[in-house]
């Protein structure tokens, strides 16, 4: 089915979120939707699929004009949508939740299990995808989840699929799995639109591309475009993608953590026997799919969590059941990887987030009292100093940019005497601008000599930053290997799989 | 889209330019682990003070239309409104101007007096009632912008009267220092009220507002059952349950003489107003407070105990509402008091906050609008037969329209504020890295 918008544009009051936006979709066509954060990708996308109201503009399916009033006009017209967070419930098995929302019933209103059952069998047999109808979603892997999710599309029928950001949750494998599963079903005639903003995928899997910027169609680009040719259309200049950094200079052993285990709410081990260390002016990049235990992790490392066992030494001085006070108190900065929900507060002005872990004594408050003067003075400083574009710095953070806000949290972070830098997730949902200086400041702190510890899923930010890498799987590591090992081997380990005896040797070869 | 209209009472939002792309809708829901009380409070904090001034403005075009139609006027000549609709008109024109000159006669100025020291006595009367209604008010706001939703102002007057009345009557002491005294005990029977709250949701995780509205009852029969047992707060001698009068040392002095009822214990207020101005804008304290209740999760993650503030914002919150109890006993019904001393002023105090915006000097302003309506309240009834429940309708539609923003501001036509603030929600939703 053809796909087609003309002219599209969705204001929300003052600002533009799509502007004139036309896109064309051919049958059986790999149709790439690249763009930063905050472009209007997903804005356009949930316009198609009616939960938006564009002012202007017109979506028509096969040269005819289309009016959805909701996901359900979309999904009847032949769109269907694999969703960054997948829309499924826990609880159901797989033929549940394909059935959901169209349940076919039997006679007394008896559900059609067995009807959605042989349609999930029939899907999966069609692709080979190997999904057992009578699973639990919940104890499926996130990767088969998302071939759920597609059956779900596929068994309404769906001609044009929208994928929107698909490999946020997944393993480099995983990726490359879908990455046959798109090919696979643009092989049956199916439309896709990918929603990405990483370059890799792009010109691996799609026949055309086109570029949004500001909510604008900027361009398009042929699959044979260089990664630093669709950045800068992407960014609009020209960006550094790799990270200049020169080799590490490890003094001695800062972080030290041993058999450290966290149990959650529910009891559960997501931390377990973890141990490692981090040496004065090196980076340790903990690598791994989302969810295998890094969160937790870097918030037992802070105190955040209430049942840690084993130990964590920074500096021969125990951390382990202090509070998080006396943890910043010791030196450590902390970057968290939720930056609206732990690392800033909304409604406060730039200058109030740059003292909020020191607000008792010195230098911004004495006597009880706020010194006003030195936290406006810090606040100027330090805003040109991490460059954080704002209309000053009275400006609540909650109207900053992701970039800009995570600039915030680094400059309250690295402006403290630190013995530790713990960033986890650093650059999540921030522009590719801010991406760059961020890195540098990461590389910057390194080479003062203060032990740095980088948390990220994003296998390319943790190949630039790490001296060293300690892959996390199911909550233990999987191994700690050179910075140096190749992507096959890191996403090898992601899903599980020890490194080669190899690489582990390298690996304490720079350890000692 | 219940997001867009987070901002929180530091910063109205306004539309702003510097982002990019608003959430979709539900999406940036997902993360969020915000309760609904949450949303709702800060949804009714995020309002600018035009709403509240405007939410007073139509909750009074309401209360005309209520005192039109109970006019019996206004009823007869509706009998022949075709044949002379000027009759109902200027009966309805009667009815209201009448029934608002007599509020305003006998809330700010009356002109019938003679004589400007006798015309002033209404405003006089307006800022004694406001005297606990802007004390137990600072206390609910304070709770408000730590994020608790302080609902048993009622409870800690209660206790707070009790402690007062108890020292007020029981107890001989010098003039200035019985009354120091009195006034302390009060303040802190309602903090150790507020703090059993405090302590409840800090160590257990207890809800504020299922605690405090029990504490209520509790506060209540306690106080009931102090008030029938002879040797606690009964008059000796009396079968009635009530206190015995305050000790003359232990009273308010009025201001300004005999002749107008205002008492010390507005300067107490004013104090108090200054007092929390200082604390949630220049303290440290109330920095943190301010960050508890802004996103308790970022607080705790830059140090701040998150719990111990909760349990000091209630111990000053409930301390706020004991002035208030204190004022009432020793100011307002100094002849001694029964159970129902808090005279529904522990709730008047939640909206008193609401229309405050929870900011101080706005707490202030709404007191002394409230005390208004209650000094002029009377005299309406009295001047013109309009039931007092009037006002008490009009109160209560200026706290619906301050907690529909959206309904005022599609009435007057006002830009929506806070587009600009989904996108710091979008990031919580997408969890997703940029290359």
């Amino acid at each position: 089915m053809k796909l087609e918008l003309r002219g599209i544009t969705k204001r929300f009051g003052a600002l533009v979120a799509n502007d004139h936006i036309d896109l064309v979709v051919e049958p059986g066509e790999i149709h790439c939707l690249l763009g930063e954060n905050g472009a209007g990708k997903s804005t356009l996308m949930n316009v198609l699929y009616g939960l938006y109201h564009a002012e202007e503009g017109e979506i028509l399916l096969d040269d005819v004009v289309q009016h959805f009033a909701g996901p359900g006009d979309a999904m009847a017209a032949g769109i269907g949508m694999v969703h960054q967070h997948f829309m499924l419930i826990p609880v159901f098995t797989v033929a549940e939740n394909v059935m959901l929302g169209h349940e076919e019933t039997r006679f007394g209103g008896r559900l059609d299990l067995a009807g959605a059952r042989a349609k999930v069998r029939e899907i999966s047999a069609r692709f080979g995808f190997d999904v057992d109808p009578d699973a639990l979603v919940d104890d499926l892997p996130v990767g088969v989840q998302q071939r759920v999710e597609i059956i779900k599309a596929l068994s309404r029928d769906a001609k044009v699929l929208v994928f929107d950001e698909p490999t946020a949750v997944l393993t480099p494998q995983e990726t490359d799995e879908l990455m046959a599963i798109m090919r696979q079903l643009k092989a049956g005639g199916t439309s896709i639109v990918f929603i990405t903003h990483k370059l890799r995928e792009v010109r691996e899997v799609a026949d055309r591309i086109t570029v949004i910027r500001h909510g604008k169609v900027v361009g398009e680009a042929q699959p044979t475009a260089t990664n630093a040719e669709l950045a800068s259309l992407m960014v609009g200049r020209a960006v550094e993608l790799t990270v200049q950094k020169s080799p590490a200079q490890p003094g001695d052993r800062a972080l030290v953590v041993e058999n450290l285990s966290v149990l959650d709410a529910n009891g559960h081990r997501v931390v377990d026997s973890v141990s490692l260390d981090v040496r004065a002016g090196e980076i340790l990049a903990i690598a791994g799919v989302q969810g295998n235990g890094q969160t937790e992790l870097t918030e037992a490392i802070l105190g955040l969590q209430p049942h840690v066992t084993g130990t964590i030494t920074l500096d021969g001085r125990s951390l382990r059941g202090a509070s998080v006070r006396d943890v910043l108190d010791s030196g450590v900065g902390f970057v968290p990887e939720d930056r609206n929900e732990d690392g800033l507060v909304g409604a406060f002005t730039i200058a109030e987030n740059l003292m909020l872990d020191r607000s008792e004594g010195a230098p911004f408050v004495r006597g009880g009292t706020l010194q006003l003067g030195a936290v406006q003075r810090f606040a100027e400083e330090k805003s040109a100093e991490f460059d954080v574009r704002s209309q000053g710095v009275g400006t609540p953070v909650g109207r900053l940019s992701g970039g800009n806000q995570q600039k915030v949290v680094l400059a309250r972070e690295l402006s403290r005497e630190l013995r530790l830098f713990v960033a986890a997730q650093p650059t999540r949902g921030i522009d590719v601008g801010s991406i760059e200086f961020v890195h540098k400041r990461i590389v910057a702190t390194r080479d003062e000599g203060i032990p740095v510890i980088v948390v990220s899923t994003e296998l390319d930010e943790v190949v630039a930053l790490a001296d060293r890498i300690a892959v996390m799987y199911r909550g233990g590591i999987v191994g700690i290997v050179p910075g140096s090992t190749s992507r096959d081997v890191l996403g090898l380990m992601m899903a599980g799989e020890a490194p080669t005896d190899h690489a582990a040797t390298a690996a304490e070869g720079v350890a000692r | 889209m219940t997001d867009s209209q987070l901002p929180g009472p530091l910063a109205p939002g306004r539309p702003e330019t510097l982002v990019a792309e608003p959430a979709p809708p539900g999406r940036g829901d997902d993360g969020q682990q915000r309760s609904r009380w949450d949303t709702a409070l800060r949804d009714i904090l995020g309002g600018s003070a035009m709403i509240s001034v405007l939410a007073v403005l139509v909750a009074l075009v309401v209360g005309a239309v209520l005192i039109a139609f109970t006019d019996e006027r206004v009823q007869e000549t509706a009998g022949y409104f075709f044949s002379r609709p000027s009759d109902m008109l200027s009966a309805v024109w009667d009815s209201v101007s009448g029934a608002y000159s007599a509020l305003f006669q006998g809330s700010v100025y009356n002109f019938r007096r003679p004589g400007f020291a006798n015309g002033i006595r209404p405003l006089m009367e307006t800022l004694t009632f406001a005297t606990p209604l802007i004390a137990a008010g600072l206390g609910v706001a304070l709770a408000f912008r730590v994020g608790l939703f302080n609902i048993g102002a009622r409870g800690q007057m209660l206790i707070a009267a009790a402690c007062a009345g108890w020292v007020g009557f029981g107890l001989q002491l010098p003039p200035v220092i019985h009354l120091l005294v009195a006034v302390g005990a009060g303040i802190l029977g309602g903090a150790l009220w507020g703090g059993i709250v405090g302590l409840l949701k800090a160590r257990t995780g207890a809800h504020e507002v299922i605690v405090t509205i029990m504490l209520n009852y509790v506060a209540f029969y306690l106080i009931s059952y102090l008030l029938r047992t002879p040797g606690a707060l009964q008059a000796p001698g009396s079968n009635n349950p009530k206190t015995p009068a305050m000790a003359d040392t232990a009273v308010f002095p009025l201001l300004f003489g005999p002749q107008y009822s205002v008492h010390a214990g507005f300067l107490f207020v004013v104090v108090a107003t200054v007092f929390i101005w200082y604390l949630l804008n220049r303290s440290s304290l109330g920095f943190r407070f301010r960050a508890v209740g802004e996103n308790p999760s970022a607080a705790r993650v830059a140090g701040i105990d998150v719990k111990n503030s909760y349990l000091y914002a209630m111990l000053l919150s409930g301390g706020l509402a004991g002035l208030a109890g204190a004022s009432q006993v020793l100011g307002t019904v100094t002849t001694g008091f029964s159970a129902g001393i808090d005279a529904g002023i522990g709730f008047d105090a939640i909206t008193v906050a609401l229309l405050g915006r929870s900011k101080p000097w706005g707490v202030f302003a709404a007191g002394i609008l409230f005390g208004a309506f209650k000094a002029g309240g009377f005299s309406m009834q009295a001047a013109e037969g309009v039931p007092i429940d009037i006002v008490v309708v009009v109160q209560s539609l200026i706290v619906l329209f301050i907690a529909a923003p959206p309904l005022v501001r599609a009435m007057f036509r006002l830009p929506t504020p806070g587009t600009g603030r989904t996108r710091a929600r979008i990031g919580a939703g997408k969890a997703e890295v940029a290359k």
